[in-house]
């Protein structure tokens, strides 16, 4: 067995038990493969030698398990990642928002905020965002104080750009945002109609109704009665013809809700409710 | 012979692969019984038209792309989608997940030879082909540990020879073979 893999799936269900019991996270329906290689990369950081290890450093320390909660948790995100989705938005989805008086949004499992950003950046752009309420949540408040400051790394911002031009952007990107050394921070007034709270998708509930809720490369984490749950909860908070949009490659195919939504563009995987 | 001996084929290639890749897919017969999984590293922000190129080339009516939760059939030939892992869950669906770059790649060849070795154990079969990194070394380790199969491109046949390099480097078990040999070898393994 190569060491770089020191903790098994068994392993992994005790750890899992532990936390659910000591912090009130439930992690036992994301998925195994994904979740166990994190984990592994955790104890491997953390020099846990055995599940034990891990398992002792856990329990006993809550800063340690604050550090597990960014890690194994997956914080990878981008300013307009997927540039044809934000087109299809831009097209198929933004005039019909446009509709109505308030237009309510939730960014489910927001990560530090780059996709909300993006969507604010597009309502602005439409004349639309003074009248949008954006709630984005996400589990973990280490990425919800970031996302509320507004910050992002400036190192990808030369990609960020291109991305936004073939989204079909048309203005100068750098006038959304300051740079100062490595940081940029995205302009205030873009983010005026946000609210960042916690929100675990695991356990927590309904708690208000949308007209779009978008929630991209979240689920795939999730194991499939876990999927469908949240699912349910997205159908739920969705207002009559509310908007659902995942990741390219998420589907509600193979889920519970699938004939309750159109897919309204296939391959940007923008659904619809029916009713 | 013992029918069947892989449950899956497992292909990971980089620079200088896919050419290899086609003519191992084309020497397979017509209605082979098995999965088979291609991990090729493409380039992220260009959309690659790899899966309906390769359905072209072989005659086929196409190479998925498998989405997230799609359940793994026998028969059909996937390929990793660009900026994503893809892994396999016990009950033999996909899954998706969007982490960070493993040696400088996503897809990675080491996350899902890994993730492949650990649901089918015994029954891989992974096979790496020529690359300019490292990526696929650890991961075939992996499909070895779990009592797979591990075959490399023989480095002096493959136009990057780096990645079989780092492979058989650090897995003296592997069996180092030229496409042909592996063709041969599919032909004895694969029973339709």
């Amino acid at each position: 067995m190569d060491e770089n893999n020191s903790i098994h799936i068994k392993e992994l269900d005790e750890i899992l038990q532990m936390l659910l019991h000591r912090y009130g996270y439930d992690f036992s329906n994301y998925t195994k493969a994904s979740l166990l290689r994190r984990v592994n990369r955790f104890a491997k950081e953390t020099d846990s030698a055995t599940a034990y290890d891990l398992k002792y450093k856990l329990l006993n320390s809550e800063p340690i398990f604050q550090l597990f909660l960014q890690e194994v948790t997956v914080n990878v995100t981008e300013l307009f990642r997927d540039p044809a989705y934000y087109k299809s938005l831009r097209e198929k989805v933004l005039p019909v928002l446009a509709s109505y008086p308030i237009i309510k949004i939730w960014h489910a499992g927001c990560s530090t905020g780059e996709e909300v950003f993006s969507m604010c950046i597009m309502l602005h752009e439409a004349g639309l965002l003074k009248r949008a309420r954006i709630y984005a949540t996400d589990i973990n408040p280490a990425n919800l104080e970031k996302a509320r400051s507004g910050i992002i790394p400036l190192a990808h911002m030369k990609e960020y750009t291109t991305n936004y031009l073939k989204s079909g952007g048309k203005n100068d990107f750098a006038d959304y945002y300051s740079a100062r050394y490595d940081h940029a921070i995205i302009n205030e007034e873009l983010r005026s109609q946000v609210i960042f709270s916690q929100h675990n998708l695991v356990s927590d509930n309904v708690f208000n109704e949308f007209q779009f809720i978008s929630c991209r490369n979240v689920m795939i984490y999730f194991d499939k009665q876990l999927q469908d749950r949240v699912l349910q909860l997205f159908y739920d908070s969705l207002s009559s013809l509310g908007f659902l949009t995942l990741g390219l490659k998420e589907t509600l195919l193979f889920s519970v809700v699938k004939d309750k939504f159109n897919n309204i563009h296939k391959t940007t995987k923008i659904y619809r409710r029916k009713d | 012979m013992e029918k069947n001996k892989f449950d899956i084929i497992t292909i990971g290639g980089s620079a200088g692969s896919i050419g290899v890749a086609l003519i191992l897919l084309k020497s397979l017969p017509e209605h082979f019984q098995i999965p088979i999984v291609l991990i090729i590293h493409r380039m992220k922000n260009i959309t690659s038209q790899l899966n309906k190129l390769l359905a072209k080339e072989l005659g086929i009516k196409e190479v998925v792309e498998p989405e997230d939760k799609e359940p793994i059939r026998a028969g059909i030939i996937y390929l990793a989608a660009q900026n994503y892992h893809l892994l396999v869950e016990q009950g033999n669906t996909f899954s998706l997940d969007y982490s960070e770059p493993v040696n400088f790649s996503r897809p990675s060849i080491d996350v899902s030879f890994e993730s492949i070795a650990r649901v089918y154990k015994h029954k891989t079969l992974a096979i790496l082909l020529s690359g300019a990194n490292k990526d696929g070394a650890a991961g075939l380790g992996r499909v070895i540990g779990e009592g797979g199969t591990a075959i490399v491109q023989s480095p002096e046949t493959a136009e990057y020879p780096a990645m079989p390099k780092a492979a058989i480097d650090i897995n003296p078990s592997v069996l180092i073979q030229s496409p042909e040999q592996t063709v041969h070898y599919l032909l004895n393994q694969i029973t339709t």
